[in-house]
Order: structure tokens, then sequence, then C-alpha cells
């Protein structure tokens, strides 16, 4: 433990840098966020919220995200177990497929669906015969909110099942229990906590996804505005009291996402040392 | 070749997950992906030289790189000091800022772009001590683009060193000064190459990240262009104009130097691992 004792100097130096570094970069634009959002008062503040397009717009961030959370737990659960519990050749490739969303640049994404549902697609007539428009309309944006977070909850869910292995289902199996119950008695269980993180991961990156959104929207207002689009129009338009206080709710909702990820760590740890 | 049959897998379901995972993954992932293929292969490839090669593209290019990269080098620099410092140090607020460290993944990238912004213009609070003191301008310009990816690229360092730190048997610095090595000696030749696998791999993330970073950028940039027009926002004003083919050959170039990028990281691995075990 010498080690540790001898760097008097140097040790308050590095938490000094580390504390700046962070304290500028990190909690300078949040608290500079929250002072100018109520820069005119509580009541500009309320007044700016509480706006019919800024609750229209709020009310299509928490569509887009709900849909994205849902689709991605339903995917995130049948991916893990189908790639943790069973062999089969091809695993490595959709693994990879998997991941890729998160390696593209949002703008890209936004993209390759433009090409797949836009005017020069062969797509786009059949879906046209069903009335149906994908670009520039709410179901682009929910797509789009899909992709950019479409592995957060199966990355969480894979390491836990694959340090968890199979004996215990194997053994639920033998002794005639069906595919729910075992999913349920038995894999629920310990993937809870994951599976709770990686939900709190998506709704965090869903709600403020912006580039992605932003190219397949039609930036009409009220109609296809998510929150951070709304935010982008204020903004332009120099209303910056408003860009900020609407800013304020993200704002608050990531700081909730932070301590909601302590406290999952923190039950999760405990959960951890009972089994052991 | 007969391969030896596995003992035949009794747990259910395989069917069920395993339709689901691709039905999703074709629907949400692979036609879109195919339909990008599609679509390259129909650009004509004179055409496709013709546009990447803009000078305002390249220098679009260029931007993204160089401030991605060096947005990268100080969050790598960084990186290493705060794992380090939060791993090996006690002090008061330690559990705080363990927690904030992940606040650019949680707030939206748009929201972290009009603060930054608005923070470092001339008039701001930072941007008016620099312009008054320095002469510097921050907002509008390269360093305001490479500033948006220090914030962005915050997490990616520290959250792969941190772990690999705190693995570290301390047993191996101690024999090291046993056997008379001073700290730096100690630090650079025992601790730092246990790192480096996850630094390289952290520091490939966070620059692959800033390439493509999109929402808090486009605020901080002014994108003018030549100077602070980044390739993601080249993309985005080509699909404003419905050209698609000159976006898609856009994006092709930067999935190409994404995938570069991440295969020089795989390389790099590799090489650096069969290093630590030869050496082990």
């Amino acid at each position: 433990m010498e080690l540790r004792k001898n760097n008097g100097p140097l040790k308050w130096c590095m938490i000094t840098l580390v504390v700046v570094f962070l304290a500028v970069f990190l909690l300078l634009p949040l608290v500079y966020i929250v002072i100018t959002a109520l820069s005119k008062g509580i009541d500009a503040y309320i007044s700016s919220i509480t706006d019919e397009y800024a609750v229209k717009a709020a009310w299509l961030t928490i569509r887009a995200t709900f849909w994205a959370v849902l689709i991605n737990t339903i995917f995130g659960i049948a991916a893990a177990w189908c790639l943790t519990k069973f062999a089969f050749k091809g695993k490595k490739l959709i693994s990879t497929f998997i991941d890729l969303p998160v390696t593209v640049s949002p703008i890209i994404a936004g993209l390759i669906y433009v090409l797949t549902f836009g005017r020069q697609s062969f797509l786009y007539p059949i879906l046209d015969g069903w009335g149906v428009q994908v670009i520039f309309a709410v179901p682009g944006i929910i797509l789009a909110t899909i992709f950019v977070t479409f592995p957060f909850i199966s990355r969480e869910l894979i390491p836990v099942l694959t340090a968890q292995g199979t004996d215990e289902e194997e053994a639920a199996a033998l002794m005639g229990a069906g595919t729910f119950t075992i999913f349920r008695k038995v894999t629920l269980p310990h993937i809870k906590w994951a599976l709770l993180y990686g939900v709190v991961l998506c709704t965090a990156r869903a709600m403020g996804e912006f580039g992605a959104v932003s190219v397949l929207s039609g930036h009409l207002r009220g109609k296809t505005n998510t929150l951070p689009l709304y935010i982008e129009l204020l903004y332009q338009g120099y209303d910056f009291t408003g860009a900020f206080a609407a800013s304020s709710i993200l704002v608050i909702l990531a700081v909730v996402v932070l301590v909601l990820r302590l406290w999952i760590e923190h039950r999760g740890q405990k959960d951890l040392d009972i089994d052991k | 070749m007969k391969r030896i049959r596995k003992r035949k897998n009794i747990i259910p379901g395989f069917g069920l997950s395993f339709g689901i995972t691709i039905t999703i993954l074709s629907l949400i992932v692979l036609i879109p992906l195919c339909s990008l293929i599609v679509f390259t292969a129909r650009l004509s490839f004179s055409e496709f030289i013709y546009t990447i090669t803009r000078p305002r593209i390249l220098s679009g290019y260029w931007v993204s790189l160089s401030t991605a990269l060096i947005a990268a080098l100080v969050n790598a620099f960084m990186g290493v000091i705060m794992a380090w410092v939060l791993v090996r140090y006690d002090f008061p607020g330690k559990k705080f800022i363990d927690g904030i460290i992940e606040l650019p993944f949680a707030l939206p990238t748009a929201v972290a772009g009009i603060s930054l912004t608005h923070l470092t213009t001339t008039n701001g609070w930072v941007g008016k001590f620099f312009y008054e003191t320095f002469g510097i301008r921050i907002a509008y310009t390269r360093l305001g683009i490479t500033i948006a990816l220090i914030f962005i690229g915050i997490p990616f360092v520290v959250r792969s060193v941190q772990p690999v730190l705190e693995k570290i048997d301390i047993q191996y610095e101690e024999a090291a000064m046993i056997l008379g090595a001073d700290r730096r000696t100690t630090f650079w030749k025992v601790i730092f190459p246990e790192l480096l696998p996850a630094l390289i791999s952290g520091f490939t993330l966070a620059f692959a990240r800033g390439i493509g970073e999109y929402g808090s950028v486009v605020f901080i940039a002014g994108n003018t262009p030549y100077e602070t027009e980044i390739a993601p926002l080249l993309i985005m004003s080509e699909l404003q104009e419905f050209d698609y083919a000159a976006a898609t050959s856009i994006a092709l170039v930067m999935l190409a130097i994404a995938f570069i990028i991440l295969s020089v990281n795989a390389v790099a691995q590799s090489i650096v691992s069969r290093r630590v075990s030869g050496l082990a």
C-alpha cells in the first residue's frame, strides 16, 4: 500500500485537472441550460414548455421512444436468447449486423431509410398504394429511432446470458417446463437488471435522437417535429429562452437516466452478492 | 469433412427466438442496407468520383477527420487520467464524478450543441472571456467543432480503461518498485502496456463517433463552406436538395473511412495482445 500513499502533490494535481475538465465540459453546459431557461422568469418558462407545439413535440418524442423501446426489447430478448442458448452457423454475422447501427453516422442512418422508402425506391409505389407514407412522416421518425438504438438492449443481455450458461435452462427443460415458463422463472431473474439497464439506455438515446430523425422528418411544426427538432427550430428562430426551456425537459430526463443507472447498478450488485 | 455432432440441445424456443431476431433484423437493418447497395450499384463510377473529389466535399472530410482526431486524442489523454483518478484515488465527490461521466450519452446531442454554442459565442460566458483575453473565437470555428466532439467523446476512453485498471494486480507494481524502478518507469513499463488495448479501442470508438457526429456539431460549427462544414452536414444538404446520388456517394466514403478505422483497431488489438502475451 506504500505505493498509493507516496503521491501527494501529483495526486491532487490530477484530481484538480479531472474536476476542472469535467466541470467545464459537462457541468457548465448543463447548468447554463437551466439558467438560460429560467432567465426570463418562471412564468415565461412555464408558458414556453406548455406551448401547444412544445407539447405536441414532446408527445411525438414519447411515441417514438415508446415504439423504439418496445421493439428493441422484444428484439433484444429474442436475439440474446437465440445467440446465447443455441449453437448455429452465422452467429457472428448476426451479431455484427446487430451492432452495425451504432457505428454508422446518424445522418447515414437517415439516408438509408430515405433510399429504402423514398420516391426512387421500388417499395414506394406499393406503400403509396396502401396510403402509407414513411419518410417525412411519423413512421420514418419511429423507424429511425428504432435503428439508432437497435443494439442497446441485446448488447446488455448477451454478456449476462453468456456468463450464466445453459445448465439451468436445460434442467428446467428436462423437467418439462415450456419455453415461456423457462424464460419467466429461470432466465428473467438473471437478466432483469441488465434488461432494465438496457431499457434505460435505449430510452435516453431514443428521446434525444437528432440526426437520423432530422433527415426523415418533414419538419412540420406540430406534426413531424420531435422535441430535439423543435428545439432546433426555436434556436434557429433566435427564441433562445424557448429553446433552452424545451431543452431543460430533456436535461431533467438525462439526469433521471443517470440516477436510475447508478441505482440499477447498485441493485444489480446487491443481487449478485446475495447469489454468492 | 464430417464433424462430430454436438449433443442435442434440449432448450426450447430456438425457432421462435430465431424467427423474431431475423424478422426484426431484416426489417430494420438488412433491407435498408440492401437498398443502399442497390442504389450504389446504379451510380455511375465517374459521377461518384466527380462528387467525392469536389473541393468542398474534400474539405468536409478533412474538417471531420481532423477535428475528430484532435478531440479523440484529448479524450484519450484525459480518459486515462480520469480512469486513474477514479480507480486509484479516494476523494470527496468521487461517486458524483463517476456518475456524471456518462452525461454525454444521456444528454441529447442537439441540447448539448445549443448549450455549447451559446456558451462559446463571443457574447457567451466562456466565449467572451477567450475573445477578449486572447482574441480567440470558439463558436463557428474548427475549435468549436473540436470542443463539441470532446464533449461527445468523454465517456468512451474512461469507460474502456477503467475496468482494466481496476483488475491490474498491485503486486506487479510492487515487484517493479522492489526491483528498483521509479514511479514513471513503473507506469510506462508495467501499467501502460496493460491499458493499451483498452485505450486504443476507446480512442477508436471516440474517433469513429466524432467523424459521424451531427447533432452537437451542427450548431457550433457555423457551417461555412471549406472552413467549418463537416461531412455529415454535406450529406444532409445534398438530401435537402433531393440529390440522393451525391448524398449516397459522400456517405459511402464515410462508411469506408469508418470501416478502415475499425479494421485498424482490430489489427492493433491483435498486435498489442500478442506482444503482451509474448512478454508474459
